[in-house]
């Protein structure tokens, strides 16, 4: 390709050892430019695709009287507690001083769904309790705001219907009661 | 012996229709990507398995890592009436230069009180270095008054409309009590309803949803 011409002379020899100048060929390697091309392809592909924001839907109740609120049959009712560290307390009916030990469990978000689901289950289908069915979610203040979605995300995982689950604030004997568990889990 | 001996055939292959059909799908895909405005205040939003899709002009109010809070106005027609009513209920004194200015900047994350020196300052200041609406608690929610200059502009529309407008984006690792505390400024000024950014989640297989009929999954 690039050789020096080492020959003296003007360069008007003519003769049987003069080399003919090479014809270049016009074409040129496409391979790298493809290459690019579909690069750039695969990162247009992804970068439309991935940043979809969706919207997740949020009732909230009035503010209501305490004489107006819902009344709900406590055995029909579980009550999911938000901690810190991504933890999880429940507890089903009401608490009681003396029980509150034995009540209160810890959980986290990958057993969560089934247990939300055995709640939902053990109440059959024609009973009259059904439409008693009620998750409280209470969100302690070290809670994430990840964590609040990610559990109003399981309810409709689990296809809970809207109106029977409700967030509620936390009372201080719960709040006391994660704290208590916490130091015992030794999570700080 | 006796075997014909193939003509040596070249390897490389014409890359010219090749490169082309790559440039045309480039091209395409250039185009129909949608410029997503820039987002002033980066946010690591949670996923959930909703997928119905964010509506295009909204009223955005976000909350960041730190538990700050921003407000976005994207629906121009409004936001000019919106900074309007709040300068003249909040009584803070702007002149129609400074709400001028106030109009274009991409979102509001000052106190009320600081709006006016910081647009004195006139050039734009990140999000990081702002202190965000304060939403510290009932008493001290200036996000209140936001919402209410704006339920203000939209009074005659619907409530629905209003109400599919407004989102809230709030980062993962955001305290709840800041979250309840923009839930209060909303549930202050009768907004019962509202949206949650997130982004999509598979629904996992086997679970309750996942075994629902199509047609009913987003009705919940």
């Amino acid at each position: 390709m690039a050789e020096m011409d080492t020959s003296s002379g003007g360069g008007h020899k003519k003769g049987p050892g003069v080399k003919k100048p090479k014809k270049l060929s016009t074409r040129v390697d496409l391979t790298p430019m493809v290459d690019l091309g579909f690069l750039l392809i695969t990162f247009f592909v992804f970068t439309t695709t991935m940043s979809k924001p969706t919207v997740m839907k949020m009732n909230e109740p009035k503010d209501e009287k305490v004489e107006d609120q819902m009344k709900v049959k406590e055995s029909a009712v579980m009550t999911i507690l938000l901690g810190k560290e991504d933890q999880i307390y429940y507890y089903m009916g009401t608490l009681t001083a003396e029980g509150a030990s034995d009540q209160f469990k810890t959980s986290n978000f990958k057993d969560i769904r089934q247990i939300i689901l055995d709640k939902k289950r053990s109440v059959p289908d024609g009973d009259k309790l059904k439409s008693d069915l009620m998750y409280i979610i209470k969100a302690d203040k070290e809670s994430k705001f990840k964590n609040i979605i990610d559990i109003l995300d399981e309810m409709s995982i689990n296809a809970v219907p809207p109106g029977h689950y409700a967030e509620v604030d936390m009372t201080d004997t719960e709040a006391s009661l994660i704290k208590m568990t916490e130091t015992a889990n030794g999570i700080k | 012996m006796g075997r014909a001996k193939l003509p040596r055939k070249s390897t490389n292959i014409d890359m010219t229709a090749m490169c082309d059909v790559a440039f045309l799908l480039l091209s395409f895909f250039i185009l129909a990507t949608k410029q997503k405005p820039p987002e002033a205040v980066t946010v690591q939003a949670p996923t959930s398995v909703q997928s119905k899709a964010a509506p295009e002009k909204s009223i955005l109010i976000t909350l960041n890592k730190d538990g700050k809070c921003f407000l976005m106005l994207g629906d121009d027609t409004k936001k000019r009436d919106i900074l309007k009513d709040i300068n003249t209920t909040r009584g803070l004194g702007l002149s129609d230069a400074e709400l001028a200015k106030l109009n274009k900047m991409p979102f509001i994350g000052m106190p009320l009180g600081q709006i006016k020196g910081i647009l004195a300052i006139n050039q734009a200041i990140p999000a990081d270095k702002l202190d965000g609406i304060p939403i510290k608690d009932s008493a001290n929610n200036e996000l209140v008054d936001w919402v209410r200059s704006i339920t203000n502009a939209y009074a005659g529309g619907s409530q629905k409309d209003l109400e599919e407008m407004i989102l809230i984006k709030g980062d993962m690792e955001a305290k709840y009590p800041q979250f309840k505390n923009i839930k209060f400024a909303l549930k202050k000024n009768d907004i019962y309803k509202f949206r949650i950014v997130t982004n999509s989640e598979t629904v996992p297989p086997g679970s309750e949803l996942y075994n629902k009929p199509k047609d009913q999954k987003t009705n919940f």
